[in-house]
This record gives C-alpha cells, sequence and structure tokens, in this order.
C-alpha cells in the first residue's frame, strides 16, 4: 500500500529569487550562502513518508521550518520545489478547483491559537467547513451537534469564542477539524498556547480521540515531551533541514546528531525506552516465572523484573517468546552508567 | 577642536534644534520686508495652477470626447461632452433616489410624475403617495429601538422621534434623514470595495494612502465648488460632497479591519475549503465587521456632520434650517435645528452600534407570527395611523396635524434659548468683552503680526530643519516641498493666518487635553467616564460648536478659535487617557516600590510612555483645528477659508481656486502629520513599546 503522503526533495525558500538561487545550488542548499542573497531557507530538502493511521510529530524550536513544512504540505504556501504526494497525486500540480476539492474531503488542520471565526458560535465555527462545501444548514448543524459531543463541549454550542477558555476554543478548533471527516489531520502547535495542566488534558484527550478515529496525522511541535508522548514517528528540524526522523524510543537512544542529543539528554529513558529496544535475545536459561512483553514501556515493568531478580522472557503480542531481559539493563536505563 | 564640536551637534537633538531656532531668529529679524526681496516672499510661480485646474474642469465639461445625443425637444442630435453626461446621469441618478426616500415617507407626487405624463397627473388630483404619519413613524422608532437593542434604544429611538415630530422640525429630519440613507449605503460599497482592493493588491494600498490622506484633509468646503461645477445645485451635489468626504474613512476602516485578521484564520478558512469567494465573503468580511461597522459608523456621522455644508450646495432638511438661523443670527432657532442633528446622530449612532453587536441565536424555534411579530405590529400601526389621518383630513381645514406639524405651528424652546443668551449678554457683556478684547489685541493680534512678519526664508528653514532634525533628508524635502508649493502661490500671507490660527488653537487644545485626560486617567472609572464623554461629544457635527460661541465672542478670531480649541480638546483627551492606560501596570508597581509620589509618577513615568500616543492625539488636533479654522469662514474670518468659501459664488474660476486652497490646508496638515508620526515611532522605538 502506497504511504498517505509522501515527500520527496521539498524546497521551500523566501526571497524574491528562490528559484534562480535554488536551480544554480543544485539541490545543495546553504543557508548562509542564501540568507547573503536576500532568501530565508524555510524547509531543505525534506524528504519521507507518512502511512496510513500513522502519527508523524515534526518536532523543532521556533524558526526551524517546521511550521512551514506543514504550510507546504497543506499548501498554503507553495513549496520552491520538491514532490508532495497525497494519496498518490501530486498536490503541487493541482489547480485551485482540485485544491479546494482536496481540502474539503480529505483535509483537516487545527492551528496554534484556535483560528476561529469570532463572529460565528460555536457550532457555526463547527459547520462551517460542511457549509462552505454546500451541505444544508439542518444537516451541518446536525453534523456539528455530534462533533460537539465527541470533543465535550456539550452544553456550550451557542458560546461565541470570545466566552471560551483557551482550552475549550481548542476543543472547537479540534472538532471543526474533524467536521468533514478528513483522512488526513495536520496539527500546528494545537496545545502551545495552552497552560500546562490544560495542555497534559488535551494530549490525553487527542490520544483518546486518535485511538477511536485512527487519522492519518502530522502533528508539529517545539515540546519535545509532547512529540515522546504522542507521536508513532518524530521528525526532529533545525534550519529547515529534517536532522533525525524515527521512532521515538530510538530517537532517545540513537541521536543521529549532537543537535538531537541535546534534547534527548535530559529525558528519563525508563519513559520512553520499550523492552524490545534494550532486550538481548531470547535465553533458554530465562525464568519461567512469567514473561513481559516486548511493547512495554521500561518505567511501567521496572519494578517487576527488579523484584525477580532473574532474567525473564520477552513476548510479543501473539506471546511467542522474541527475547530476554537481564534486570542489570533494566538498572542501566534507570540508573546510567 | 572643531570636529568635536560637530559630534556633539550630531549627536544632540536639543543642540541642532538650538542652533536652528538661532538662525531662524537672525533670518526673521535681518531679512528686509521688502516685497522684491525673495527672501522675504517668493514670487507666484504657482499661480497658473487654479486657472489651468479651471480650464481643465471646463474643457472636460464641455469639449473632450464629444458624444452625439439626441435632443426630444428639439428633436435633433447635438454633440455633448461625454463627461457632462456621465456626470448628469450620476446626478440625475442620486436625486432620484434621494426624492424616492423622501416622498415614500413624505408623500408627494414628484415620483409618480417621473413614470406617467404630466398632463394625466394634473387631471387626476388624487394621484399622490400619502405621507407616513408621524405617529406611526414614532412607533416604528420605538419598535426598530426595541428590536436591536431592548427597552432603553427603543425608549431613545421613540422619544427622540416624538421630540423631533411634535417640535415641529419632522419634515426637514426626514429630508436630513432621507439623505443619509442614501448616501451612507453608497459610502459603505465605495468603501468596502476600495478597502477589499487595497488589502488583495499591495501596490493598490500605496497608490490609495496619499490620496485618502489628502481627502480627509482637505477641509470640506474645498469639495463645494467643483461638485457645483460638475454636478450643478441640489440634493445630489451635497450628498456628493458627503461621498467624497465620508469614503476615505470607510476605506481606511476596512483595510485596517482586514489586516488586523490573523493569517491563521484565514488559513483555516482555506483549509475548510473555502474558494476565493467564500474566503472574502464568509471569513474575511465577517472578521473584519467589528472595523467595518465602525467605519460604517464614522460614514452616518460624516453624514450628519455634512449636512450644514451640504446645504450650501443645494441639500435641503436640518443643515438648511440651521444654516438659514445663522446667518439671521437668530440664535434658539439654530439650536433647535442643531440639537435636532445632534439627536439624529445620537440615535443613529447607538442603533448602528447595537445592530453591530447583534447575535443570531440557532436554536430559537419561533412561528412565523413570533419570528416577524414587531414587523407585523408596525405594518398594523402605520394602517392605523394612516387611516386615522385620512379620516381626520375632514376635521382640520389646512393643516392636517396628524401627518405632520409644520415647522412654525410645533412647539419651540427658541425663545428660552434666545432669552438666556439675552441674559449672558446683559450679565457678562462687560467681561466677556473685556477678555475677548484682551485676548485679540494682546495675544492674538501680536501673534498674528508675527506670523505676517515672518520671511519667507525663515518659515521655510523652520519648517524644513524641524523635520529633517526629527525625520531625515527624505521626511526634510518632503515637508519643503509641500511648503513650497503654498509658498510659490499667491495666497501664502492667507496660509500664515490659517497657520497662526492652528498653531495657537492646537496648542490650548493640546494642553487642555493633555491636563483633562490626565486627571481622568488616574482612576478606572475616571478614564472610563471622560471617553464616553468624548464619544459623546464626537457624535456633535463640527459646526455645532459654532453657534454658542458666536453668540458669546461676536464674529471675531476669538470665537472660531474657541469652537476649534473645544473641537479639537477631544481627540487629545482621548488619546492621553489611551496613552496613560496603555503604561504597563508592572511599570506603576515598579514606580510605587520605588516610592513615587503621584505628581513624580505623573513626570517621570506616565507621561515619558505615553508620549507617543499623545503626540498622534496633537496630530488629530491639528486635522480637527484646520477643519474648524476653515469653517470659520463660515461666519467670516480672514484666513484661506475665507477664500475657499468666497470662491462659492464665483462660477468662473471658482472650482479651480477652491481646489488649489482645499489642497494647501491639506498639505499643512499632511506636513506635520509627517513630521510627528516619524517622530512618534522613532519614540516609541527608543521606549520598545512596539
Amino acid at each position: 500500500m502506497s504511504p498517505t503522503i509522501s515527500c520527496s526533495s521539498v524546497y521551500k525558500i523566501f526571497g524574491n529569487n528562490a528559484h534562480s538561487l535554488l536551480s544554480e545550488s543544485g539541490g545543495n542548499v546553504d543557508a548562509k550562502k542564501f540568507q547573503e542573497a536576500g532568501c530565508i531557507v524555510g524547509v531543505n530538502d525534506a524528504s519521507f513518508e507518512v502511512n496510513k493511521g500513522e502519527m508523524l510529530v515534526v518536532m523543532g524550536l521556533s524558526g526551524s521550518g517546521k511550521s512551514t513544512l506543514l504550510r507546504c504540505i497543506s499548501r498554503l504556501t507553495d513549496a520552491t520545489s520538491g514532490k508532495i504526494l497525497i494519496d498518490g497525486e501530486d498536490i503541487c500540480l493541482m489547480n485551485s478547483k482540485q485544491l479546494i476539492e482536496l481540502r474539503r474531503e480529505k483535509m483537516g488542520m487545527v492551528f496554534q491559537n484556535f483560528a476561529l471565526l469570532p463572529h460565528k458560535t460555536v457550532l457555526e465555527n463547527i459547520a462551517f467547513p460542511l457549509q462552505v462545501k454546500g451541505v444544508t444548514t439542518e444537516n451541518s448543524i446536525h453534523k456539528a451537534l455530534e462533533m460537539v459531543e465527541l470533543v465535550g463541549l456539550k452544553g456550550r454550542e451557542n458560546y461565541f469564542p470570545r466566552e471560551l477558555s483557551g482550552g475549550q476554543q481548542q476543543r472547537v478548533g479540534i472538532a471543526r477539524s474533524l467536521a468533514v471527516e478528513p483522512d488526513i489531520w495536520f496539527l500546528d502547535e494545537p496545545f502551545s498556547a495552552l497552560d500546562p495542566l490544560i495542555r497534559k488534558e488535551m494530549q490525553d484527550e487527542f490520544l483518546r480521540l486518535q485511538s477511536v478515529l485512527n487519522k492519518t496525522i502530522m502533528f508539529v511541535t517545539h515540546d519535545f515531551d509532547e512529540a515522546l508522548r504522542l507521536a508513532d514517528r518524530i521528525a526532529i528540524m533545525k534550519d529547515g533541514i529534517i536532522e533525525q526522523l524515527d521512532k521515538p524510543d530510538n530517537i532517545v537512544l540513537n541521536p543521529a546528531t549532537d543537535y538531537v542529543r541535546k534534547f534527548t539528554e535530559d529525558v528519563p529513558r525508563e519513559k520512553v525506552l520499550k523492552i524490545e529496544s534494550i532486550m538481548d535475545p531470547a535465553d533458554p536459561n530465562a525464568s519461567g516465572e512469567f514473561a513481559i512483553k516486548k511493547d512495554d514501556i521500561v518505567e511501567t515493568v521496572a519494578e517487576k523484573i527488579l523484584n525477580s531478580k532473574e532474567i525473564i522472557k520477552v513476548v510479543d503480542e501473539k506471546n511467542t517468546v522474541v527475547g530476554s531481559i537481564n534486570p542489570s539493563k533494566v538498572i542501566k536505563v534507570l540508573f546510567g552508567g | 577642536m572643531d570636529k568635536n564640536y560637530l559630534d556633539i551637534i550630531r549627536s544632540s537633538k536639543p543642540a541642532q534644534f538650538g542652533i536652528l531656532l538661532i538662525v531662524f531668529l537672525l533670518l526673521y529679524n535681518l531679512v528686509p520686508h521688502n516685497e522684491g526681496n525673495y527672501f522675504w516672499r517668493l514670487p507666484s510661480l504657482l499661480a497658473f495652477i487654479p486657472i489651468k485646474l479651471n480650464e481643465i474642469i471646463y474643457a472636460a465639461l464641455y469639449e473632450w470626447f464629444p458624444l452625439k445625443v439626441y435632443d426630444p425637444i428639439f428633436e435633433m442630435y447635438e454633440e455633448k461632452a461625454a463627461f457632462r453626461e456621465f456626470t448628469k446621469s450620476i446626478s440625475k441618478g442620486l436625486l432620484f433616489l434621494i426624492t424616492f426616500v423622501r416622498e415614500l415617507l413624505l408623500g408627494g407626487d414628484k415620483i409618480i410624475d417621473i413614470f406617467v405624463s404630466d398632463t394625466w397627473l394634473k387631471e387626476n388630483d388624487w394621484m399622490s403617495w400619502p405621507a407616513l404619519p408621524w405617529t406611526a413613524a414614532t412607533v416604528g422608532a420605538f419598535l426598530l429601538g426595541y428590536q436591536l437593542g431592548g427597552f432603553r434604544l427603543a425608549l431613545l429611538g421613540g422619544i427622540g422621534s416624538l421630540y423631533v415630530s411634535i417640535f415641529g422640525n419632522w419634515v426637514p429630519s426626514i429630508q436630513t434623514l432621507s439623505f443619509v440613507l442614501i448616501t451612507t449605503p453608497i459610502c459603505f460599497a465605495l468603501g468596502l470595495s476600495f478597502g477589499i482592493w487595497g488589502y488583495l493588491d499591495k501596490k493598490v494600498e500605496t497608490a490609495l494612502q496619499p490620496v485618502l490622506n489628502v481627502m480627509q484633509t482637505m477641509p470640506q468646503f474645498a469639495y463645494l465648488v467643483p461638485i457645483i461645477a460638475l454636478f450643478g445645485l441640489g440634493d445630489h451635489a451635497g450628498s456628493i460632497a458627503t461621498i467624497v468626504i465620508a469614503t476615505p474613512p470607510m476605506i481606511r476602516n476596512t483595510i485596517l479591519g482586514l489586516k488586523r485578521i490573523s493569517p491563521e484564520v484565514v488559513e483555516a478558512g482555506l483549509m475548510s475549503g473555502c474558494t476565493k469567494r467564500q474566503l472574502l465573503f464568509k471569513v474575511l468580511i465577517p472578521t473584519a465587521r467589528r472595523d467595518i461597522l465602525n467605519g460604517v459608523n464614522t460614514v452616518i456621522m460624516q453624514c450628519l456632520a455634512m449636512v450644514v455644508i451640504a446645504s450650501f450646495v443645494g441639500a435641503k432638511g436640518l443643515g438648511l434650517n440651521l444654516k438659514v438661523a445663522l446667518n439671521s443670527l437668530k440664535i434658539g432657532k439654530a439650536a433647535e435645528a442643531g440639537f435636532c442633528i445632534v439627536l439624529i446622530a445620537v440615535i443613529l449612532d447607538r442603533f448602528t452600534k447595537a445592530w453591530a453587536n447583534k447575535q443570531v441565536d440557532y436554536f430559537e424555534n419561533l412561528t412565523f407570527f413570533e419570528r416577524y411579530k414587531l414587523l407585523i405590529i408596525f405594518g398594523i400601526s402605520i394602517l392605523i395611523f394612516s387611516v386615522v389621518a385620512f379620516i381626520a383630513n375632514g376635521y382640520f381645514d389646512k393643516i392636517n396635524y396628524l401627518y405632520v406639524i409644520p415647522i412654525e405651528k410645533g412647539l419651540t424652546f427658541a425663545h428660552y434659548i434666545d432669552a438666556a443668551v439675552d441674559w449672558v449678554w446683559d450679565t457678562f457683556f462687560y467681561s466677556l468683552n473685556s477678555f475677548n478684547k484682551f485676548l485679540l489685541t494682546q495675544v492674538l493680534g501680536p501673534m498674528k503680526k508675527a506670523y505676517l512678519g515672518m520671511p519667507v526664508a525663515a518659515t521655510l528653514t523652520l519648517t524644513m530643519g524641524i523635520a529633517y532634525i526629527i525625520g531625515g533628508i527624505r521626511t526634510c524635502l518632503l515637508v519643503g516641498g509641500m511648503m513650497l508649493f503654498i509658498a510659490m502661490s499667491k495666497y501664502w500671507d492667507r496660509a500664515l493666518i490659517t497657520m497662526y490660527m492652528a498653531t495657537f488653537a492646537v496648542i490650548m487644545a493640546s494642553l487642555n487635553g493633555i491636563i483633562v485626560g490626565s486627571i481622568f486617567a488616574q482612576t478606572q472609572r475616571g478614564s472610563k467616564f471622560i471617553l464616553s464623554v468624548c464619544d459623546f461629544f464626537e457624535t456633535f457635527p463640527s459646526f455645532v460648536y459654532l453657534i454658542p460661541v458666536i453668540f458669546l465672542f461676536n464674529i471675531t478670531d476669538t470665537s472660531v478659535l474657541i469652537a476649534a480649541i473645544v473641537y479639537a480638546t477631544v481627540p487629545a483627551t482621548r488619546y492621553t487617557v489611551w496613552g496613560l492606560n496603555s503604561v504597563p501596570l508592572s511599570l506603576h508597581e515598579a514606580g510605587t516600590m520605588s516610592g513615587v509620589s503621584r505628581m513624580q509618577r505623573w513626570t517621570n513615568i506616565e507621561i515619558p510612555l505615553a508620549f507617543p500616543t499623545i503626540m498622534l492625539g496633537v496630530n488629530q488636533t491639528v486635522v480637527f483645528t484646520l477643519q474648524m479654522v476653515i469653517l470659520g469662514a463660515l461666519i467670516g474670518t480672514e484666513d484661506l477659508g475665507q477664500l475657499i468659501f468666497g470662491a462659492l459664488s464665483r462660477a468662473q474660476d471658482g472650482p479651480g481656486v477652491a481646489i488649489t486652497l482645499g489642497l494647501f490646508v491639506s498639505l499643512m496638515a499632511i506636513s506635520v502629520d509627517v513630521i510627528v508620526r516619524k517622530w512618534a515611532e522613532e519614540r516609541k522605538k527608543a521606549l520598545g513599546l512596539d
């Protein structure tokens, strides 16, 4: 099956002579040289794929080009060069009519500062994408009511955005982006403008929604912890370049560059690593008392392993033995060294 | 050594200002007052401009692009200029619309006349649209107020309408209202379209800015003569003058509102799958709705502010009544008409604001009758009151009071006001008169003389020097160019008089505003109160300020200046309060913890931080003052305004002269604006406020 989103050599360069500079450089873009020529490099040679039902988190500090990349893929800005395929179709080649069709049917997007329409109520905001599509008022309001329930805003249908807290506003933003039942869901720092406690609550809510909806997701954040919490895979960006793209535990275990290491250094490994990533090959001497699963996070099973003081079997979802775990490995993860 | 001094001068603005002042004073005292001396007065090299302008206007009207037009009376084709046909059709269209609304409310047969033959109409006497009885209109105003803003607005609308009716101002009020009802939508449509165009296309916006600047700073009078030349006299001419003046703020508000939309909202619209049209009408315009409706509100206020001025080109209504009363020095009558205009302004202001904030309820499940309850009641009341009024035709032999109460039969409080004015005169004559005399002989007279005794070289050095020190070489050249343009006309002396009046009024108004604003801004409640007072005074059309002062100080510069000072104190106060309120709380707290006294807080913390904002207020003050000073020509002053006003009666070269002189006033305002804005920006940057 082909990936839902596929990018190859995507560049986004801001400035007047971006195109000519890029074709001169032959794809080998040096941000400094471009800056001297009056151009700013937003995205530099991004290539990756996102599979159906997968959540890719793009992580980077401000100015790293993460939001620009997201906007290239939703074509809110035009990429300077490169190929961006959505379900096999190159969106860079689409005309505005096809693009509108695509957004109406397949895409939903959530914004950092909510971007609700101030003159519309909660219900009208959520129904908006349906109404521009031409769905009747009755049907769209009906659907919007469903969405209100889904995001837990029942009873506030008639509120205006200004009457809601930040968390509630973002729930409206989420409901609006889901109203057309898109396959692809873009989230641009959706929880960054919220208080830490609310952020945690919204992340939980988001994971709950995703477990029900199973969308293909691109999620942009500057918060590494958030990325670790949510992602199937993380892309870490710096100066427009994707420094590393991998599963969270792999990134923590094997940071590809010094820059990535700076983020991973302070991450408590036991909270990220799965047993799978520290296990040894299957050991015939392993204790038969109990087995642990390879997808378990180290922290959650550490006590159990350390208490048994023996080598323990590791099994996969089908309960076949795939390896073994030595308590000393767990100690190493927990206390370093 | 030398270099050292130069460095000090280069880095110290006070030193630069000091040198500038010395040079200015030297020039002032050393240049001989001699007509042949170019340092004293420049030759009027640009005297041809008004004449050329005039020629262009008349050529456009009578010569360019001739068209063959069929004349039904002479039954032959005639050559007529396309432009003239164009302006004629605009005039006709506008006049039709205004008359249509007017007749709909006041009754008559002019509109019917357009569709049937004259003779048929004369034979069928009964064929006339019935007037809307004022009783029904009062009910309508009450219901509309109720629908928009509940009981309080209902009372405002109802009582306002009742007052207007029984005080006999019903007919002129409706004439004025019909004028507003037609002009406002046109301004709205034009302003919105240009605003959107400017928002979508950066080039258009850049091109619009200077045009809008000039349009907004031109004195309203300056438009009148060219408009008469192009469109003739009548209600439509007043309407066109108003459109020219009221559209720029609408354009500005639209651009401002659209620009303030966060890019995320636009993106959200795009990601929702909006087409371009949907994005514009469902996302952009509604999101900018508040600013756009503020624009509509400004347009309505401008329309009412224009009614007196529009009466000079033939617009009927309250403005005409006020003008006539003022001309014959009937203060009571003038005050009555002025009060009506203010009342209508306040009602329309509140109504449009309430409308702007009105929300739609999606969950109300109403029957047809419930939904249109008020409309139905209104319809029924029209029916009842019309029938009653129609029947009453039999009882009244001449005037049917149930349709309309004519002005001479209505209640009046004019004589009370006249009596009050007389009393003030009798009681305070000597003090008023001596104050007036003192001001004229001790302050204004010498100031005027000083301005007129200023050699042109000194004036240019001073203005360009200030512009250079504050804004650099570009600002200096811009301001210099504008001043030179005025100096090379033959109206420089008049311009100096305008400048002297404006300077005096701006200084006084700014001081007033800063002091009043500072006092009230000390507490939150005070700020709120004074801002609402400003709101109230801003609904007053400008000339209303002239009514009381004329009767206190006669027709002198004093009257005009006091009106200008009062009028311009409003923006100065408003911006002072805004500026002081924008000082961050943390700084107040830091001040408190450093142990500042109230006075120290004001001088050391509040004023310096609020200064950029206050300067923008002073900027507004300049525009307001110039408007009022020029308007002062209405009652007779001797500056540029008087000449513009005089051009009204000069059909031959009037249009060119009026436009040129108006442009001069506008250039003066823009010069100040350029310098002040630049300076405020720099202060803001220095304080890190942006």
